[in-house]
């Protein structure tokens, strides 16, 4: 943890309530978000209790499954899932804007400009905890593979329609989640602790409840209070007065409710199903307010500038895999091979790095977390001599002198980047160390191309600006194979990309 | 997989039989008398000890096999751990399932990871385990183990072995045990989270590996153990059972040294004032006073392994200790231990004491630039949850 | 220990009873016989500190010119690249190198001009013909082949991520790939959670992957390190390289440190005697929680430099005439500091230019991080221990890799400056990491490691009150 953010929490403890670590909203918020909130069986793997979900806060959609471990009621469920969520997923896949992309020609092997669609939106999912985004990814793995009635009519237990379409939504939108800076699916806790610093630990803050208690405290409580009664708080029945915001549920909820409504729908009691869907909704409201008071939290934040540019990229991965399913290609498989792993890897990388800069240049307490770290500098101009390249062309190399109180880690030769008022970015090199907080810069870059550079690109004396130790706009790495050209180091070609084979279904599936 | 017999450190000593006497009397002072029954080394102790092995509440606790949940109950902060009854059920009938063919299973899946030929079921010994009390099934364990044949497969399904921990025996139950015909043991643990497509979570993978790491070093001396366990679990969505390789080198070096920090336990209890004792049932205000004479070491991760975690995390809380906010806020905080040392330290009144700790020009500059990136962006946050 | 795999690599005793120079030559054989005749596409080849991983390089890839095969050598960094080019050219005038290199200024070091054979370039096609041509990974990704290479020589692969073996494996046919395990694994600022245990987990070293998918591979090692004198090469060899041990090709007494000026009492020149003559020296500080850059820490390690400058020290081995010959001054370009943190090693070049002035000689000193002090060779080290003063014991921190550079990189002495209190710290460390299912991982164990560096350092401890 930064200094900064530690001392952002101590001062939250000190006061009992949370502090900002942020100034503005680093996060994409849709206007319309799909929020989502999820509850799984104990013990099972994949075994869906119930969810809420919609994207208006006052008429959400509840389903539950009345028996978790009765595979036919699950299907059920998430048929009734798939209904649900398609459409709302689908719902940004007409509305396009024609945008240039390079591309590689299949038959010249040359790079050419190609016009392509880029939907002009894409739906944003909200779920509540870092946990729930482990459980949209494995709800994802458990759907992709099944086979509906219509793909194999022989299958035993065939899949209710749309539901492998589902699965290969939720797989993709899992997967977007791990790209740094993405905002196609995103947890509330991750959201709001990306801009608030609780007095309490980040383990602490993966519990929504005590972590929006910490933001705004009832009337009358500090932060710690709030939280714990979150936490801990139960009523006379034992019940959590705060429901877990799952996927897993409260274990006294478990035993001492749900268990016996759901004996009581074995025994075929009339009106069991529906006791077991209230009781399942209780422990599912009181969350899906929490998600949206967060919501009203971060909408209250500005958004931060280059929030737009990655909301692109997120909205490229979704017009990416809208084309995929129209090519009638087949779902995601079950593992990466190691070109796709490796490329994943890659783009990932040159994200976090894109996020970290972007943070940073939108964001003066990101940029102080920076500067504390001798990653970032704030100078002022002293001095400015004009000073030109060797060459047939010279182009200008002006030496700025700055000063500095903050303490950058420099040595000589180093590379510095700053954004100029246009947005550009402009590059130096340090040339000398003049004196304590003094340095000579030469730019060399970002002053145009002619042989006097561009108005407003050379700072003057007294101007203040931030120069950073790391780019900007780190470019990415080399071309990899394609997964067929996979050399004999990674084990060669993984050969035909044979569909892959659905789950079988056994008796063991249920016990 | 080769294994030498030679163990290269010797095994935790055995505190002297006199001693040891005096020591599980003393221990059963500090439960609160010899009727008061001693708590296992669970898996749940075992976790804490992992996470804070620091922290002498917890080991003097934990070795004295005080009923941590009723001293919580007791001092008004509760543990919430508790287990769905739909996990036990699957588990238990995963478990079940996977043993119902007398092992023939869980041997296939051994075979299999360990390359070795799968036996013949009528070439396999299954001793019989059972015996009253714990000491004698250990025995009938124990007895199993050294007379396993050499040449052919041994399997203990629900063997309990012995651990001196901390001067008392603790007994401990792994789910299976496999003699190899090479006289060698695998020890087998069935967990019911799921191993899907090849991997499994590893913080689960993690726990249950220290866990198989207490079985190895019980085994000690009886046999030699590989330093790879079976895992089985369900495989993806099924109930089929799958299994998978635990490497145990870096657990069982790990928890041995933790447990003989346990054999410390006199020490710790030596400093206890004359006559304290932790029985959940005497005066809330003595069990607190008993309680609060140990020190303890809190950090965040004690909540998910320690039922007395949220007593502990109330006073250091109120004691304006750092480490609440988590073991990772310390790094560059020097010697200053609470928040407001720290907030002291930042802001700069050089008349503080904690403005004298290396630390603190490092927390002034980062007051200062924090003070002045929020003052910069001023009107923008105003209407965020700081504002009141 | 409940259960040891036996080392798969464990020194024969009649290895072990070997002259080091003959078992060296063995391995450099059997080596070379595998790489030029070999019927495996890869040859492994494991280099503990200082074993003649370069000499190795160099002689492989003159060997395989000379038999008509004209190869790639793909390094990791161009400071790695332009002194490998050194010295091929030095070893063989007539050798035509190429170095290709990038297109930023300063692409290489302006020393390789000085080499009439060598010819360097930023295009590939300005290099054909060249005997051998040397890049970094980085920008042989960049180069597509036509006709892949017959040979390559991959140096520093335990220090490559698989993925940028990926990037390259294209451009040769077999390859010889030569690293040191024990050193800094790479790692991705990224989580790789998804891949961790698969055989092509991208964030993995090359040699882990290329193993993973060819497990028949001939993997050797060199079992002799002649930068480390005997004092330290059983110590960094059984905490460090347990599956591949070496030893050190000097005796105890072959290397000689010793001062021309008398100690003046001081903890500091006490430790600095101690280390002269057993090789390894501990400074240790009274306990206490500090920030990283912790002033006294800092300081003490600046006066260790400053006090060594001062005496004069002087040193003695093979090199120059034996342990009774000469011998050399122990000038401050033979020395290097190491710390863990980038901040750190700025406060001790403050420091080390506020005690000597900066154009003291202090100032000449090497003062870096574990990361960029790998592969260096210095005749004594000081080293900044990475757990001294911290309240706690993070992964960044054990990382055995962090260790086994900084206690390694000195042929006669190092000395550790720490707080008390370590020890008791990694035994407070809570062992909870997360564990994934699947083969024995060759590393050590770092806590295992610390431990037992810590055990040794502590009969070579003075306190400074």
């Amino acid at each position: 943890m930064s200094l900064l953010s530690a001392l952002a929490r101590m001062e939250a403890a000190a006061c009992g309530r949370a502090r900002p670590v942020a100034t503005v909203r680093h996060r994409h918020l849709a206007t319309n978000p799909l929020v989502l909130v999820p509850l799984t069986t104990a013990g099972e793997n994949g075994a869906p209790l119930g969810v809420m979900l919609g994207t208006d806060r006052s008429a959400p959609e509840v389903f539950t499954v009345p028996q978790p471990r009765d595979r036919d009621l699950r299907f059920a469920f998430l048929g009734r899932l798939a209904e649900a969520m398609l459409p709302h997923l689908e719902s940004c896949q007409d509305e396009v804007e024609l945008v240039e992309r390079k591309e590689t020609d299949p038959e010249t092997g040359k790079r050419v400009t190609v016009e392509a669609e880029l939907c002009a939106d894409a739906p944003q999912v909200l779920v509540p905890t870092g946990p729930g985004v482990d459980f949209v990814r494995l709800l994802g793995r458990s759907m992709r593979f099944r086979r509906t009635a219509e793909e194999d009519p022989g299958a035993e237990h065939p899949a209710p329609p749309r539901v492998p379409l589902l699965g290969r939504w939720l797989t993709h939108y899992g997967e977007r989640a791990r790209v740094p800076g993405s905002s196609l699916l995103l947890s509330m806790t991750g959201l709001l602790s990306r801009h608030w610093a609780t007095g309490q630990s980040q383990l602490e803050d993966q519990h929504l409840g005590a972590l929006l208690a910490w933001l705004a405290p009832p009337d009358g409580l500090g932060g710690a209070e709030a939280a714990l009664r979150a936490e801990l708080g139960r009523d006379a029945r034992g019940q959590l007065l705060v429901p877990p915001a799952g996927p897993a549920t409260d274990p006294a909820f478990d035993n001492e409710l749900l268990a016996p409504a759901i004996a009581r729908y074995d025994k075929g009691v009339p009106g069991a199903a529906q006791e077991v869907h209230e009781l399942v909704a209780s422990q599912l409201r009181p969350t899906w307010e929490a998600m949206w008071q967060g919501v009203d939290l971060l909408r209250a934040l500005p958004e931060a500038a280059h929030v737009p540019d990655r909301w692109r990229r997120d909205r490229q991965s979704y017009t990416h895999h809208r084309d995929r399913l129209r090519a009638a290609e087949p779902p995601q498989p079950r593992r990466d091979d190691a070109v796709t792993a490796a490329r994943k890897l890659a783009m990932r990388e040159q994200r976090q790095a894109e996020l970290d800069a972007q943070e940073a240049l939108d964001d003066p307490l990101v940029m102080a977390v920076r500067r504390l770290a001798g990653e970032a500098f704030l100078a002022e101009v002293l001095e400015v001599e004009m000073a030109y390249s060797d060459g047939k062309r010279p182009s200008p190399r002006p030496l700025v002198t700055v000063h500095t109180q903050d303490v950058p880690l420099l040595s000589d030769g180093d590379k510095l980047h700053r954004q100029l008022p246009t947005g550009a970015q402009q590059r130096a090199e340090l040339v000398e160390m003049a004196g304590p907080g003094e340095y000579v810069l030469r730019l060399v870059g970002g002053m145009g191309r002619g042989k006097e550079p561009a108005p407003g690109t050379v700072p003057e004396k007294g101007d203040l600006m931030c120069w950073t130790l790391f780019e900007h706009a780190p470019r990415g790495g080399p071309g990899l194979p394609e997964p067929e050209e996979t050399p004999w180091t990674h084990g060669g070609p993984p050969g035909e990309p044979s569909a892959e084979r659905p789950d079988p279904v056994t008796a063991e599936d249920v016990l | 997989m080769t294994s030498s017999s030679l163990p290269k450190q010797t095994p935790p000593q055995g505190t002297a039989p006199a001693d040891r006497q005096a020591t599980v009397q003393r221990l059963a002072e500090l439960r609160g008398g010899p009727d008061v029954p001693q708590r296992p080394l669970d898996a749940r102790a075992l976790a804490a000890l992992a996470a804070n092995p620091g922290c002498r509440r917890r080991a003097l606790l934990d070795g004295a096999g005080v009923d941590k949940s009723a001293v919580a109950h007791a001092l008004g902060s509760p543990a919430p751990f508790g287990q769905s009854q739909f996990a036990l059920v699957r588990g238990n009938a995963f478990e079940a399932a996977v043993k119902a063919d007398g092992g023939e299973v869980l041997l296939a899946l051994l075979c299999e990871h360990t390359g070795a030929a799968r036996p013949d079921p009528a070439e396999v010994t299954v001793p019989q385990l059972t015996a009253d009390g714990p000491a004698g099934r250990a025995f009938r364990t124990r007895q199993a183990l050294i007379e396993a044949d050499g040449g052919r497969w041994t399997l203990l399904d629900h063997p309990l072995l012995a651990l001196e921990v901390a001067g008392s025996t603790a007994y401990l139950e792994p789910d299976a045990l496999a003699v190899h015909p090479d006289g060698t043991v695998s020890i087998i643990e069935i967990k019911s989270f799921p191993i899907l497509d090849g991997s499994a979570d590893p913080v689960k993978v993690g726990a249950a590996a220290r866990q198989a790491a207490v079985y190895a070093l019980a085994l000690e001396g009886l046999r030699t153990v590989r330093e790879s366990a079976l895992l089985v679990c369900p495989k993806d969505f099924s109930n089929l059972p799958t299994g998978g390789l635990l490497q145990l080198r870096k657990q069982i070096a790990a928890t041995r040294r933790q447990l003989r920090r346990l054999t410390r336990l006199e020490e710790i209890a030596a400093e206890l004032p004359e006559g304290v004792h932790f029985a959940p049932d005497q005066e809330p205000a003595a069990l607190t006073a008993a309680v609060e004479s140990v020190p303890a070491a809190y950090a965040p991760e004690c909540l998910s392994t320690c039922e007395l975690a949220f007593h502990c995390r109330d006073r250091a809380r109120s004691a304006g200790d750092v480490v609440a906010l988590g073991r990772s806020v310390r790094g560059e905080l020097g010697g200053l231990t609470t928040v407001d040392e720290v907030l002291a330290a930042a802001s700069g009144d050089p008349d503080n004491a904690a403005a004298k700790d290396p630390a603190a020009a490092t927390l002034r500059r980062a007051a200062a630039l924090r003070a002045e990136a929020l003052a910069a962006a001023e009107p923008a946050t105003a209407p965020g949850p700081e504002a009141r | 220990m409940t259960a040891i795999v036996e080392p798969s690599g464990a020194v024969a005793p009649a290895e072990r009873a070997a002259d080091p120079g003959r078992a060296a030559a063995a391995a450099t054989e059997a080596i070379l016989a595998d790489t030029l005749d070999g019927a495996h596409r890869g040859v492994v080849v494991d280099s503990p500190p200082g074993a003649g991983k370069s000499t190795l390089v160099v002689r492989a890839a003159r060997e395989l010119a000379a038999a008509g095969h004209p190869l790639m050598v793909i390094a990791q960094t161009n400071a790695q690249v332009d002194d490998l080019v050194d010295r091929l050219a030095t070893a063989d005038p007539q050798l035509p190198v190429g170095r290709l290199h990038s297109s930023e200024p300063r692409p290489y070091d302006p020393m390789l001009d000085r080499h009439p054979s060598v010819r360097t370039s930023a295009k590939p096609a300005d290099l054909a013909g060249q005997d051998i041509v040397v890049s970094t990974a980085a920008k042989w990704a960049w180069v597509s082949a036509e006709e892949p290479w017959r040979h390559a020589i991959v140096d520093e692969a335990y220090q490559m991520r698989s993925d940028a073996l990926l990037a390259v494996a294209g451009l040769f046919e077999r390859a010889l790939f030569v690293g040191d395990p024990g050193q800094l694994d790479p790692f991705s600022q990224v989580g790789v959670e998804q891949w961790t245990g698969q055989p092509h987990d991208p964030s993995t070293s090359a040699v882990s992957t290329l193993l993973a998918h060819n497990p028949a591979l001939p993997q050797h090692r060199l079992p002799v390190s002649w930068r480390l004198p005997a004092s330290a090469a059983e110590l960094v060899s059984d905490a460090f390289y347990p599956y591949t041990p070496f030893r050190s090709g000097t005796g105890p007494g072959d290397r000689r440190l010793s001062f021309a000026a008398p100690a003046d009492g001081s903890p500091v020149d006490a430790v600095l005697d101690e280390a002269a003559d057993a090789g390894w020296g501990l400074l240790e500080l009274p306990a206490a929680r500090t920030p990283r850059t912790d002033p006294e820490a800092v300081g003490a390690v600046a006066r260790l430099v400053h006090r060594m400058l001062e005496r004069e020290g002087g040193t003695r081995s093979e090199r120059d005439g034996g342990a009774d010959g000469p011998g050399s001054a122990l000038s401050a370009d033979r020395i290097a500091v190491g710390t863990a943190h980038r901040d750190q090693a700025a406060a001790v070049r403050a420091a080390l230019a506020e005690l000597g002035g900066v154009n003291g000689a202090a100032a000449e000193v090497t003062v870096d991080t574990a990361n960029r002090l790998q592969g260096r060779e210095f005749d004594v080290t000081v080293v900044l221990h990475p757990l001294s003063g911290r309240p706690d014991a993070t992964r960044f921190h054990l990382e055995t890799g962090r260790l086994c550079v900084l206690a390694s990189r000195h042929r006669h002495a190092c000395v550790v400056v720490c707080r008390a209190g370590v020890a008791e710290l990694l035994d407070e460390h809570p062992a909870t990491e997360p564990v994934q299912l699947g083969p024995v991982s060759p590393a050590p164990d770092g806590w295992e490691a610390h431990q037992a560096v810590l055990a040794r350092l502590a009969r070579h401890r003075v306190r400074l009150e």
